[in-house]
């Protein structure tokens, strides 16, 4: 099958590309369009390092073959601060010293930002299960469910609007 | 933000200034937390340079095998691939990562030359348009084996008549300076057994273990116009990368520059030098930036885990408590080459026996070589597991005299001043006060004797 025109809308900017049919979507962004913030970790869906939202779902980008979600919506690591401002998840992740290595980082805060914009005031239980599929190898796991409550606590004082609540967790 | 910060108990530190006190107890802001939740940290792989070409490497399946001969002919055929390298296309295909520091010899070759003497070892590396290309031709590579008794057992490896893994060595063990393991020899602990009123002897065994990195190791190396390469890197150790891979290349250091620091998770899984040397030939001989990077299946099987460990240890117990022996043969498996597995067994016996103040002390610390994945580093290699066994041990001989296990510790562990196994006195050790802090904390209760003692007099005791 001969390559095609494929967009989609990419931290709210319609962006084009020319794919080759079953090219994933973690291959797109990092080398398409130059967004390495998602990272390739295992290739095979089980690490989550390269999670981002799909329609506010998160999904491992490295299992989607881009042109199954030609036109929809996409949001990277790259779109969640606004004017170099950090967002709540981002400044309680630097705060709670949520971050080690920094591999897994993008697909947990991604992940984060879906379960913040249907529930903002998650239990512990919540937000473990939200991370159940990201590995951090450095286990850095509990301050970063720390910093996860955190930032939930950071939006409900800032009167942040929750977002558009999402459908089914996608599967992952 | 969630911290309570304490006071910070200052008496250990008497004697040092007041004004160095700046750091611990305050809050500091990791340096590079920023980069990692917006995305803007560069990691090796975050790099795309253009014309990159892909390495995949085809790798033995057999545990140790002759290899009569490899038949590149159809891997050559599919479409992309640009170009396989064998061991003939490295400078100095002989190496070991240490001889840096003056350890010898030369025993892993960069690619296979005639022989393969682990599951996974690299025998020829493909260089390809894309990816696709590199694995489709790595997998049409033909090896043809003759098979090899092989030993994945650290004691069978040492028996008579065992087959030999590595002929550099000429046997299954490193060489410490002409003796055939790592030694300590203090006191007589035969006497001591004679002496003691319990003798107690136990076995302890760990698997590797495999660091699992989230990032898998990798390099991206690119030819610069003035001759040199860049290799962008995830590797634990820049300068010691560069050092090796340079040796390896046969060029000057200078012809080098390391660009990296940013490691997606090590844990000591990034230190040997496996990737960088064979990707730097690629792009020297295709003048192109190649990129090779382990997939999830090579880096759980290929990449160095912690050492296998076997230990036996045999202790001279009197009726209080006191230790007066301890004989300790201990095993790490090498895998089949050096690597830094020399160095983890040396670090093994200078953590012999313990924490304690022994009398008599032996031990043998073997560096073995079988057919399993070469071992290297990984968090405290050569001492987290003799600590397993140790302090397990430290249980059992408690349990066996029905004492208290934190009171068999405060009864043996060393005090400042005391003469350690390896004939160095034993300076700041605070094992007591550590004891005695931690029983407070999780409220085990312990009688006054043991509350007074102190790691700065032998009093009480």
């Amino acid at each position: 099958m001969p390559s095609q025109i494929v967009s989609l809308v990419v931290n709210g900017e319609p962006r084009e590309f020319i794919a080759r049919p079953g090219t994933t979507l973690l291959t797109i962004l990092r080398e398409s369009l130059g967004l390495t913030a998602a990272k390739r970790g295992c290739a095979q869906g089980s690490c989550g390092t390269c999670t981002v939202l799909v329609d506010d779902r998160p999904a491992t980008a490295c299992l989607v073959a881009v042109e199954t979600v030609a036109d929809h919506s996409v949001r990277t690591l790259e779109g969640v601060a606004s004017d170099g401002n950090l967002d709540e998840v981002q400044s309680s992740f630097v705060d709670n010293f949520a971050t080690q290595c920094g591999f897994c980082t993008a697909g947990m805060i991604m992940v984060a930002e879906a379960l913040l914009d249907r529930d903002p005031d998650p239990s512990e239980e919540d937000v473990i299960e939200a991370i159940s599929g990201n590995v951090c190898r450095c286990t850095g796991y509990r301050p970063i469910v720390i910093a996860i409550l955190d930032a939930a606590r950071r939006r409900r004082e800032a009167g942040v609007e929750p977002g558009r609540p999402a459908e089914e967790a996608v599967s992952r | 933000m969630t911290y309570r910060l304490a006071p910070i108990d200052k008496r250990p530190f008497a004697a040092e200034r007041e004004d160095d006190f700046t750091v611990i107890g305050s809050v500091v802001q990791r340096s590079d937390a920023r980069g990692h939740v917006t995305g803007r940290t560069e990691f090796f792989e975050d790099v795309a340079p253009p014309g990159l070409l892909h390495l995949k490497m085809h790798r033995s399946a057999r545990h140790h095998a002759r290899i009569r001969g490899v038949d590149l002919t159809a891997a050559l055929a599919v479409p992309g691939v640009t170009r396989i390298l064998t061991h003939a296309d490295i400078p100095n295909n002989l190496y070991t990562p240490l001889k840096l520091i003056g350890v010898g010899p030369d025993d892993e070759p960069i690619l296979a030359v005639d022989k393969v003497r682990y599951l996974g070892e690299p025998i020829c590396a493909v260089v390809a348009e894309s990816e696709a290309a590199a694995l489709e031709g790595a997998a049409r590579v033909r090896v043809d084996y003759e098979d090899l008794p092989a030993v994945f057992d650290v004691e069978e490896a040492l028996a008579e008549g065992a087959p030999l893994v590595n002929e550099y060595h000429g046997q299954n063990f490193f060489k410490y300076e002409g003796h055939h393991c790592r030694r300590i020899r203090f006191g007589d602990v035969e006497k001591a057994f004679g002496q003691a009123d319990h003798v107690f002897e136990w076995r302890y065994e760990s698997a590797p273990i495999e660091q699992a990195p989230t990032e898998t190791t990798g390099c991206v190396v690119v030819p610069q116009a003035d001759g040199r390469l860049r290799i962008h890197s995830d590797t634990q150790a820049c300068f010691f990368t560069l050092d090796n891979t340079a040796l390896i290349l046969e060029v000057p250091f200078n012809r080098l520059r390391i660009v990296g620091g940013t490691v997606g998770g090590g844990f000591g899984g990034k230190v040997d030098v496996t990737v960088e040397p064979v990707a730097c030939v690629a792009a020297m001989v295709t003048d192109r930036p190649v990129k090779f990077v382990y997939d999830r299946d090579e880096e759980m099987q290929v990449s160095s885990p912690r050492a296998a460990e076997r230990i036996y240890i045999k202790d001279a117990v009197m009726d209080d408590g006191r230790i007066i022996g301890r004989k300790v043969t201990l095993y790490v498996d090498s895998g089949a080459y050096a690597r830094h597995t020399p160095y983890g067994t040396t670090k093994a016996a200078a953590h012999l026996p313990g924490p304690y103040s022994i009398p008599n002390v032996w031990a043998d610390c073997h560096c073995v070589f079988t057919n399993r994945t070469p071992s290297s580093a990984m968090r405290g290699f050569g001492v987290t597991i003799g600590d397993f066994a140790l302090e397990s041990q430290m249980d059992r001989v408690a349990r066996a005299l029905s004492m208290d296990p934190l009171r068999l510790r405060l009864l043996n562990a060393y005090r400042d001043g005391d003469l350690k196994a390896h004939r160095k006195v034993a300076e700041g050790t605070a094992l007591v006060e550590v004891i005695q802090k931690t029983a407070e904390l999780v409220g085990h209760e312990l009688p006054e004797a043991y509350r007074r003692m102190s790691s700065t007099t032998r009093e009480g005791l």
